[in-house]
């Protein structure tokens, strides 16, 4: 990226705004990603031969055209007046099929494009589904997005064009039959001229893609930072850098703007080369056809015919070489898409696995060491057991390995040693789906989707009707504010439901998860401090929660921790105590120690009472 | 357009054909137009020479093509006669020399005539290339230039528009009308204006040349253009409408599939794999719906064109072709007339493409000039001055606040605050704690009463004095994809490193930095090491404290930080904010029970005011929170508290 800190004056620094996107790849012609396009393809494969097929009797019937024209202008001069009549009709055929053929082929195409870049992106997004968390945890969103979006996109084009790449093909080939077939010597003269540009572009191709490249850069790296810029704007006016961030913007621009011209103008220089060979082309034809009618072997309506061609003939050899341009980017960004659809699946349904019904609700954690990174275990040989409707708080301070423990129950990850049981199975041997059925989970980070306040509380439990998700709500005592709110329970909720406290969004998520009934609840307590008003609300609704439920808890309130029916108190990844609140207190180790120091909280402990005491 | 008023309408917003601004299309593609001219108008002026240019070299072609066949014509005529003399040589043996000799004279001024003709053909195709080059890279050029100058107005704009502008509209919205948006009003210039443009000239002097040539020839050439304009014209307003219909239901579609990414973890929670693709399946088909009903608009359009076009192309040929079997026209004319034909062609079948791009640049356009026209609501008045820096004492008088007119949000709020000294707020969610935060730097502005600071109304001051003169901290703590010394050094680039540290040390955070492998330049923000919310609390902190603000506000900053480590907070930052006025929201008591005075505020109204021990004996809302929160009483509700607190007093 161009970094200007070591340019300006004193010590500017540069919160930079927006990168190029690194992993990028320019790939041109990839046999391959071709292949792997074909998968898609092949579904809609009776559309695409009809596509194919419209193509070519659109591209033989506009071949025939000027051959047609040139015969009718033939009969004009032989004055036979009944022959033009008649042939004017095969004309009206001819140009209707054209039409035809040629509105057939394009709905078709665009069609096909539409629907497959549709199933592309769906293809991208369903494996976002299914890849492990550890690809999301390090993946920027906004990158994700740019894949989905700008890359599916510029398939659309491809797509849409490449069947008409065939017709261009068709074209060309029958254009010069037709040539070479009304007059040989002058056919060949005409296709004299493809080896000229292909020698053209020879030259022009090295400079073509690094030019290309490098406008693609530039644009992305100032949408990335026009993106950066509105998502953090309230920091930007708060801190009062509107005018250096328009100035480091404004360099990204300008930078842009440069480089689209400067690829702009290697596009363009192939439009008078073509031109110039067209040119020459009719120039021959003229002088040579010229003298061949002198020599009494041509007729008139052969060099009407000629003229017209060679102008035609030119046009599908100017659009395919924009068309290599087009290819050129669909294959980068096949390239992105497939680099997307290869990150592999590393946590699936085995083959045979059972679906985890009517067990009793226990988790067992068997001697589990785990690690987010090879040879760098953040557990080492965890072993624990929740009974069934018990509850089990996790206390420890920040990177002790108590969220790892609680992701490993709900096979966010796979364990590296011994095994995780729920219900007695090996969660690697029941569905996922079954998985998730049994085992509820809320999360720190309350994230609320789009819609209204019922939608989100009902979230995937289609059977949920208003009675149930108001019951929910009242359980957990978010009914009162949710009335208050302007709509109710059809408010719709701001981005990332900014129009409600973080308290409040919190009692949403506990009614989604109540909505849900997991028989297993999992529940990261939110560390923040809310407001007393609705701290009240929030044990009230915990206490709801985790009635008739086997629950794993990080805690870091101390009512929960104090409450529970068993607390383990985690360090660097092991356990260092278990047993009720009392007895660990007795002990008077780290929970007791936590336990005095703490003002009725847990939270961020790596810097607090863990470390000074 | 006032931005408190004309709230841009939602990506969600369903467009109606009944109420498509029929008179929006000329509005905003001139706009565009004249953007560029103003922008680069040598360039414009040099595209529109090149294209007329290019036009007329275009159509120089039949002409010589025409004379090209009738020489051949010509050359035939004298070669069968040629061949009809060396037949009556033979018979006649006599006579026939002078007749070669006179054919030999012929046919060498028609090989001349035919090589000037193919040098013209060349100096044409070649003046054309070059001309089509010029044009295309200027218009280009000029697309880009004025793609520049709108990313920059936007990118200008949203720092300007206020905070409830950004409350109202998604920054997802915001992000794909400053892309999608701009390219779509940025590649009119070229597919639409230019295109355009050649096609007029084309269609005009070619109509020109062929009336001037055969009236009746060219009134049959030309007699596909009033119904191509008819269909055109329908086409534009149906493709505007669906447009529009395209790109709301794409901004569902985004949305949805962005926060399925950002949620991920709650998607996986709950198994909601199938309920999300259902979620996308059902946003992308009715997208699906609309991209088809675009592309069947489209081609019934270029399928109308193309037929009448070669329908006209018919009448030629059959009117043509009569006259010259009839022997009143030349071959020559034919083929003319049938080249100019063959011309106009493609410049028609872009037609289509034209009135597409000119659809979507009115909808796009649209899009980003509603926002580009807002008018901030809050900016400098005329005239406004600097803040004058005196003794810092900020004050509100009487203070009214609604975001939206008839919901207040707080009532007559009067207090003030010194340097040196520390105001506390408290009181339940939505009771205008953060507004009260927000009204100080002026991110909105009161609806009643006034901000002052050194008695200086915040309206009447610059808005960036006023900003530099006050320090936010707020609670979600949003941090840049970039270096810890970057995000200390936000507000304050220059600052030395010293400062830095500093800032740091004073928000507890220079041990946790020191210890990460790069230190200071490791990098922290979305694709940078994941910090506690604690930690980015910190580091919010220590960049409010960076610049040196004179009013320091600590909106509820401190909540997701430990007490131990708070406490050693708030005695740095008492050292380093000794002389500021500081307002500091939360609702641990022991976050601002130190403060000189603590307000109370319920549903936007003070209803306590004091120091904490003025406040404890008073007995109300705060004594009862204050017992709430110490430790003995954890787990108990306010009703307790009361309960405990009347039965101490009865038993007292």
């Amino acid at each position: 990226m161009t970094d200007i800190a070591a340019a300006a004056p004193p010590r500017r620094r540069n919160a930079n705004l927006g990168t190029p996107d690194d992993e990028d790849i320019f790939a041109a012609f990839d046999t391959r990603i071709i292949g792997r396009f074909y998968a898609f393809l092949k579904p809609h494969q009776a559309m695409l031969l009809g596509a194919q097929a419209a193509v070519l009797v659109s591209s033989l019937t506009s071949v025939a055209t000027p051959w047609l024209i040139g015969t009718i202008v033939n009969a004009a001069v032989a004055r036979d007046a009944a022959g033009v009549q008649r042939l004017l009709l095969v004309f009206a055929g001819l140009v209707s099929l054209n039409a035809a053929s040629n509105f057939c082929d394009q709905w078709l195409t665009s069609r096909l494009a539409q629907r497959v870049i549709f199933d592309v992106r769906r293809a991208m997004f369903a494996h976002f589904q299914d890849v492990a968390l550890t690809f999301m945890d390090k993946t920027h969103v906004g990158r994700i997005m740019s894949r989905l979006q700008g890359d599916v996109n510029a398939l659309q084009e491809f797509l849409e064009s490449s069947t008409g790449a065939l017709g261009d093909v068709t074209t060309l080939f029958g254009y010069a039959v037709v040539l070479l077939w009304m007059d040989w010597r002058l056919g060949l003269l005409t296709l004299a001229t493809i080896p000229a540009l292909i020698v053209v572009r020879a030259f022009w191709l090295p400079y073509s893609k690094a030019t290309f490249r490098r406008a693609r850069d530039a644009s992305s790296v100032a949408s990335g930072a026009l993106a950066e810029n509105i998502n953090g704007v309230r920091t930007v006016q708060e801190t009062r850098r509107e005018a250096m961030n328009f100035e480091l913007y404004e360099e990204k621009a300008r930078e842009n703007l440069h480089a689209q011209a400067a690829s702009a103008w290697l596009a363009q220089i192939m439009t008078p080369t073509v031109d110039v060979l067209t040119g020459a082309a009719i120039a021959f034809i003229i002088v040579v056809g010229g003298d061949e009618v002198l020599g009494g072997s041509l007729a008139v309506g052969v060099l009407v015919t000629f003229i017209l061609s060679v102008q035609r003939f030119f046009e599908p050899v100017r659009l395919l070489s924009m068309q290599y341009t087009v290819m050129q980017r669909a294959m980068a960004a096949g390239h992105r898409i497939f680099e997307v659809l290869d990150v592999p699946v590393t946590i699936a349904d085995k083959p045979g696995a059972v679906d985890l019904e009517g067990v009793e609700p226990t988790v067992v954690l068997d001697h589990v060491t785990f690690g987010y990174a090879p040879g760098r275990p953040v557990l080492h040989d965890i072993s624990l057991t929740v009974k069934p409707r018990q509850v089990v708080a996790l206390v420890g301070p920040t990177g002790s390995g108590k969220t790892s423990i609680t992701a490993l129950v709900h096979r966010f990850y796979e364990t590296g040693e011994g095994r995780v049981l729920v219900g007695g199975h090996d969660v690697r041997d029941v569905t996922l789906e079954s998985l998730g059925r049994m085992v509820g989970m809320v999360l720190q980070d309350p994230f609320l989707f789009s819609g209204t306040v019922e939608e989100n509380i009902r979230y995937n439990t289609a059977g949920a009707d208003r009675e149930t998700v108001v019951a929910a709500a009242r359980a957990v005592s978010a009914h009162d504010f949710i009335m208050r709110l302007p709509q109710g329970y059809d408010t719709p909720l701001g981005q990332r439901g900014r129009n409600l406290s973080l308290g409040q969004r919190q009692l949403l998520s506990f009614a989604r998860a109540l909505t849900a009934d997991p028989k297993i609840l999992i529940l990261d307590e939110a560390t923040a401090n809310i407001d007393s008003f609705t701290e009240q609300a929030i044990q009230r609704a915990l206490r709801v929660l985790f009635a008739g439920r086997t629950c794993l808890v990080i805690a870091h309130r101390l009512a929960t921790v104090r409450d529970a029916d068993q607390i383990i108190v985690l360090r660097d990844g092991r356990i260092v105590e278990q047993g009720p609140h009392d007895a660990l207190v007795a002990l008077g180790g780290l929970y007791a120690r936590l336990y005095a120091s703490s003002h009725g909280s847990f939270d961020d402990l790596a810097d607090g009472a863990a470390q000074t005491t | 357009m006032a931005e408190s008023h004309g709230a841009p309408a939602r990506a969600t917003a369903e467009p109606d054909s009944q109420t498509v601004d029929v008179s929006a299309m000329p509005r905003v593609l001139r706009r565009i137009a004249a953007e560029a001219v103003r922008l680069e108008p040598a360039r414009v002026a040099l595209a529109v020479a090149a294209s007329l240019a290019a036009a007329v070299a275009s159509l120089s072609l039949p002409r010589l093509f025409g004379r090209a066949v009738n020489e051949a014509q010509r050359l035939l005529g004298i070669a069968s006669r040629t061949t009809a003399a060396a037949h009556a040589t033979a018979l006649h043996a006599s006579g026939a020399g002078a007749d070669t000799l006179r054919a030999a004279a012929l046919a060498h001024q028609a090989r001349h005539v035919l090589l000037l003709s193919a040098a013209l053909v060349i100096a044409a195709t070649a003046t054309r290339g070059v001309m089509t080059m010029t044009a295309n890279y200027q218009a280009e050029y000029v697309s880009q230039k004025v793609a520049y100058q709108y990313r920059l107005d936007f990118f200008r704009q949203l720092q300007r528009l206020s905070f409830s502008f950004h409350d109202r509209v998604h920054s997802g919205d915001l992000i794909t009308r400053g892309m999608l948006d701009l390219e779509g009003a940025r590649s009119f210039i070229q597919n639409g204006l230019l295109t355009a443009l050649t096609m007029i000239l084309l269609v005009s002097i070619a109509a020109w040349m062929m009336i001037a040539t055969d009236p009746v020839m060219a009134a049959l050439g030309l007699a596909f253009t009033p119904l191509a304009s008819v269909v055109l014209a329908r086409m534009g307003f149906l493709l505007r409408v669906t447009w529009m219909q395209v790109q709301r239901l794409m901004s569902v579609l985004t949305l949805t599939m962005e926060e399925n990414l950002q949620g991920i973890r709650v998607v996986r929670a709950f198994a909601a794999r199938r309920f999300e693709l259902a979620k996308f399946d059902e946003a992308a088909n009715a997208a699906l719906v609309y991209s088809y009903r675009r592309i069947v608009l489209r081609l019934r359009a270029v399928s109308a064109m193309t037929l009448s076009f070669y329908g006209a192309m018919g009448l030629l040929l059959w009117y043509g072709g009569a006259r010259v079997a009839a022997g009143t026209m030349t071959a020559g004319r034919l083929t003319e007339f049938l080249t100019y034909m063959t011309l106009l062609q493609s410049p028609i079948r872009q037609i289509a493409m034209i009135v597409a791009a000119a659809a979507r640049a009115t909808t796009s356009g649209s899009r980003l000039f509603e926002i580009l026209d807002l008018e901030p609501a809050i900016a400098d008045r005329p005239g406004a001055k600097d803040l004058a820096i005196g003794a810092d004492v900020l004050r509100f008088e009487h203070v009214d606040f609604a975001y939206d007119p008839g919901a207040p949000v707080l009532r007559d709020i009067s207090f003030q605050v010194a340097a040196g000294q520390t105001l506390g707020i408290v009181g339940p969610p939505g009771s205008g704690k953060s507004t009260i935060a927000n009204l100080v730097p002026r991110f909105y502005d009161v609806t009643g009463g006034r901000v002052t600071i050194d008695g200086q109304d915040v309206r009447e001051v610059t808005l960036a004095s006023l900003r530099s003169h006050v320090g936010l901290v707020q609670q979600e703590a949003f941090l840049f994809d970039a270096t810890v010394t970057n995000n200390v050094a936000y507000a304050d680039p220059w600052a030395e490193d010293a400062r830095i540290v500093q800032a740091a040390r004073t928000a507890q955070i220079h041990d946790y930095v020191a210890g990460l492998p790069g230190a200071y330049e490791t990098r922290v923000g979305e694709r940078g090491v994941a910090l506690s919310g604690g930690q980015r609390q910190r580091l919010s902190i220590a960049r409010g404290v960076v610049p040196g603000p004179g009013v320091m506000i600590f909106d509820d900053s401190t909540a997701a930080i430990d007490a131990v480590t708070e406490k050693k907070v708030r005695d740095a930052l008492g050292e380093a904010t000794a002389t500021k006025a500081t307002i500091i929201i939360a609702h641990r008591l022991s976050s601002l029970m130190h403060a000189d005075e603590i307000i109370v505020l319920e549903a936007g109204r003070i209803v306590e005011r004091g120091t904490h021990d003025d406040l404890l004996s008073l007995g109300g809302e705060y004594a009862d929170l204050y017992a709430l929160q110490t430790r003995a009483d954890q787990g108990l509700s306010i009703a307790d508290a009361r309960l405990r607190r009347k039965l101490a007093e009865t038993g007292a």
